[in-house]
């Protein structure tokens, strides 16, 4: 096996911990930051340090050391944390995150970006440690020790990859059973010499000759025994001192010698008294474990090959029951039985087999304090982020779509929506802006809020704006009416065009990507109060609530969530309008009347109006009555994508498969009525041009 | 047109490659069995409106949906009606899968390079461009169609082009 099949799994492992490090990071308390926490974003660090220096990405090894060295400061006090410094770490991650992408994609990091932050970071050491780290060197350097330390034991905490010269370890088993402690000397023996060895089950200590790292052989031995059962140190004196440079007899002059800094692979956790207790081996050892035994990674593809096996299942399933259905219950009772016990099992499979699919919304959410934070700094606005319902589930494709939209709106609600402290201060609110994304199951859907407490939005300014757009307003219009103009393409109303929003990618934009993934949106808005921006979503992409219809002899399906009513159109209620097109008055409304057959050439269709069933439909703010032969029946269907070996078909989403094997197409609402305009118009060009192309073929 | 005809017959000159041979009428054709993922009944086809007549619609594919193509109507051929004899070839090119209805399968051949003959260049109805040749065999003449051209640059641009102006 090649090291490079193991690239992916470090890319996505370095994106989970630069992730982690970014929340813990942004979840800090300046003032005083929580000791685990600082761990924690010490150990993200190093773990991306690690792998970055087994497969080679140099770049991506220097810059997470030196943002290392600094968080190892911290972590132990020895630099005071203060906004700024916290951001300079935020924009190390940022650029550690750029070279992933860089590396993922085969290519080489942005070098000057890396020497800007790399200078950064060692300007940051020289000016808050006030140490002659004069680092000009790219190659990772050892750090000033802070206190020369005495030159006993030094308890290591850490390690670089590969040491040069072989040492003295002594190595500490505490409560390890003999049968373990056989184990753990054995695998010792394949790192080196084993010069002594003594002691008891509570405390067994061997001395090692070895040029191994610790953390080389702590990981190692961390499949034996805990990392708190374990300590290594160096043996710092006698004989082995001629071999190697113990770090703990280096000064910080030496440190800072040509000949030091060649031996830039020992170790950097310096020795001395101000280095806290702590575990060694600690972070790598047990973050590994525990995320190994609770979760795999597995393809998306290969999670939906099993959904559409179950899929194909559920039909296999349903085909037989209606065979089942016809036979004897008397004379097959154990047949019966069977089938719904199958039915049973089948339903509970899908519905297992459709939650691996399921993310929960923080995926999401977790990207926004990061934003809020860095846009309400750049607005001057004091903005506080709550985020309600992380848990709460979505399809994995929906989710990762969800992400642009609700940017965009928090983008909004941060710019247009809340203001700035003195206004607020002078209206009698707190200061402090509050800024509430919240996501909740409600029936099959999901409902994603962006809820703000600013100035709400201003009708007078939409209908201003809306008018001079030229779009159709009146001064009585409700206000949900006029809340629903800023989803108008190009509207915007923010007064300036800034950085951060009105650059007119606008809200038309955050519908439509809405209306793409099946939900809608609406919006609540009192003035002085605040906006709620409401996305409505169905769980899951792959199951739809269908109206199953018919006309002809072919059966269609219709988004339940895009059917109104249905009704069965009276002579009184049908008028004529410009010859051909036909309205058809339902209560007071003037609908448009569109017939599927002529819409999609059925033939053997009812053609008397007042025969047929009129659908009202609703897709994309359009409403229309869609005159179909029958109504069958509401049924889940599975969506099957027709764009995956043929293509998208005017008025078609979709297709599925019924109980009896067939395909069924299922409608697009909104697109079935831009179709049917085309063919009245175009029918006669449509079918010259036709003719021309079969001659031409 | 020849150049480009032997270099998409089979390459390696000692190789000779195996083809499915179908009937469309009188007329024999042969599609590279490599290009072949089944051979299954014509049944449960869902029409699709606003199509070239040769798309007979969608089937199900064991949870696939796959669309029918009818070579008859797109060769212009004499329409039939689909009896027990028709098949459905379905072959999997450039990653989709198509099924394409003809009258029946007779066999598989295998044809040596020098069995391959350039396609004639008349064509009006059939386009030499998806043809990759003609295949002799004693008495009978095999027509070579490049299945991957006639499904993916033809075929489905064709729909493309006829939808958009729909």
């Amino acid at each position: 096996m090649d090291i490079s099949d193991f690239y992916d799994t470090f890319f996505e492992e370095a994106e989970e911990l630069l992730a982690d490090m970014e929340r813990l990071l942004l979840d800090l308390d300046v003032d005083d930051p929580d000791g685990e926490d600082l761990n924690a974003i010490f150990r993200a660090a190093h773990s991306i340090k690690g792998g970055a220096g087994t497969f080679g990405f140099t770049v991506l090894q220097e810059t997470t050391h030196l943002l290392e060295n600094l968080l190892d400061h911290t972590r132990r006090g020895e630099l005071k944390l203060r906004r700024d410094i916290v951001d300079t770490f935020l924009e190390t991650k940022d650029m550690l995150h750029d070279q992933l992408d860089a590396y993922r994609n085969g290519g080489e990091p942005d070098a000057e970006a890396f020497e800007r932050i790399s200078r950064m970071l060692q300007q940051m050491a020289l000016d808050e440690l006030g140490q002659g780290e004069a680092v000009k060197t790219t190659k990772p350097d050892p750090e000033p020790a802070p206190d020369t330390g005495d030159s006993g034991q030094a308890e290591i905490d850490h390690d670089d990859v590969g040491v040069a010269a072989a040492r003295r370890l002594s190595i500490t088993l505490a409560n390890v059973s003999d049968k373990d402690r056989e184990l753990l000397v054995e695998e010792l023996q394949h790192f080196g010499t084993i010069s002594s060895q003594s002691g008891d089950v509570a405390r067994y200590r061997v001395l090692l000759d070895s040029n191994e790292s610790q953390n080389d052989i702590e990981a190692v031995l961390c499949f034996i025994i805990e990392p708190e059962q374990l300590s290594i140190e160096v043996e710092g004196t006698g004989a082995v001192e001629d071999l190697a440079a113990p770090p703990a007899a280096t000064s910080v002059s030496e440190m800072a010698s040509p000949a030091a800094q060649a031996f830039s692979e020992t170790d950097k956790d310096a020795p001395g008294g101000a280095a806290p207790p702590r575990g060694p081996g600690k972070p790598s050892g047990k973050s590994a474990k525990g995320s190994e035994s609770s979760t795999i990674r597995v393809p998306v593809d290969k999670v939906d090959q099993i959904i559409n096996l179950v899929g194909e299942l559920i039909i296999t399933q349903s085909m037989l029951e209606q065979t089942a259905s016809d036979l004897d219950i008397v004379s097959h009772g154990p047949l019966v039985n069977g089938m719904n016990l199958l039915q049973r099992n089948a339903r509970d499979l899908q519905e297992s087999v459709m939650s691996i699919r399921m993310m929960p919304m923080d995926y999401v959410f977790s990207r926004f304090p990061r934003l809020v934070r860095d846009l309400a700094a750049k607005l001057g606005k004091d903005v506080e982020l709550v985020t309600e319902g992380k848990s709460t589930e979505l399809d994995k494709s929906l989710i990762e779509r969800i992400i642009d939209p609700l940017t965009h709106l928090v983008r909004n609600s941060l710019d247009h929506g809340l203001e700035s402290p003195d206004k607020r201060e002078a209206a009698g609110k707190s200061p402090t802006g509050r800024l509430t994304l919240s996501a909740q199951h409600q029936g099959g859907n999901i409902l994603i809020e962006v809820i703000d407490d600013g100035a709400g939005l201003n009708r007078e300014r939409i209908l201003a704006k809306a008018r001079s757009s030229g779009l159709a307003v009146t001064d009585s219009m409700s206000d949900d009416d006029v809340w629903q103009l800023i989803f108008a393409p190009g509207f915007s109303t923010a007064e300036q065009v800034s950085d951060v929003s009105g650059r007119g990618v606008g809200m038309d934009v955050v519908k439509r990507n809405i209306q793409e993934m099946g939900g809608h949106v609406e919006i609540l808005s009192k003035p002085g109060r605040g906006t709620t921006t409401r996305i409505v979503l169905p769980l899951t992409l792959a199951i739809l609530d269908g109206m199953s219809i018919r006309c002809g002899n072919e059966t269609f399906l219709l988004p339940l969530n895009a059917v109104l009513e249905s009704l069965q159109p009276q002579t009184d209620d049908i008028y004529s309008m410009a010859g051909d097109d036909q309205l058809l008055k339902v209560r007071d409304e003037y609908l448009p009347i569109i017939a599927l057959h002529h819409a999609l050439d059925v033939t053997g269709a009812k053609t008397e109006l007042t025969a047929a069933i009129a659908v009202i439909v609703q897709g994309e703010g359009r409403r229309y009555a869609l005159l179909v032969d029958d109504l069958v029946g509401q049924q889940q269907v599975v969506v099957k994508n027709l764009e995956t070996n043929y293509r998208k078909v005017p008025g078609i989403s979709a297709a599925t498969i019924l109980g009896d094997g067939s395909v069924a197409l299922i409608l697009d609402i909104a697109d079935l009525h831009r179709l049917d305009r085309c063919k009245s118009q175009q029918r006669h060009e449509a079918k010259h041009q036709h003719l021309q192309e079969v001659s031409l073929a | 047109m020849s150049a480009q005809a032997n270099t998409n017959a089979p390459a390696n000159d000692a190789a000779s490659s195996e083809y499915l041979v179908f009937s469309l009428g009188d007329e024999e054709y042969a599609v590279d069995i490599l290009k072949v993922q089944e051979i299954r009944g014509y049944e449960n086809v869902t029409r699709i409106a606003n199509v070239p007549e040769f798309i007979k619609g969608v089937t199900n594919l064991r949870g696939v949906i796959v669309p029918i193509i009818d070579l008859r109507l797109k060769f212009h051929l004499d329409k039939i009606e689909y009896g027990g004899q028709t098949v459905v070839i379905v072959v999997n090119v450039d990653d989709r899968i198509v099924g394409i209805v003809v009258d029946g399968v007779s066999d598989v051949m295998s044809l040596a390079p020098d069995q391959i003959k350039p396609a004639p260049e008349f064509g009006v109805t059939l386009s030499s461009d998806y043809l990759s040749g003609i295949g002799s065999l004693e008495d009978r003449m095999l027509v070579l169609v490049d299945i991957e051209k006639l499904l993916t640059h033809e075929e489905m641009q064709l729909v493309e082009r006829t939808a958009e102006s729909a």
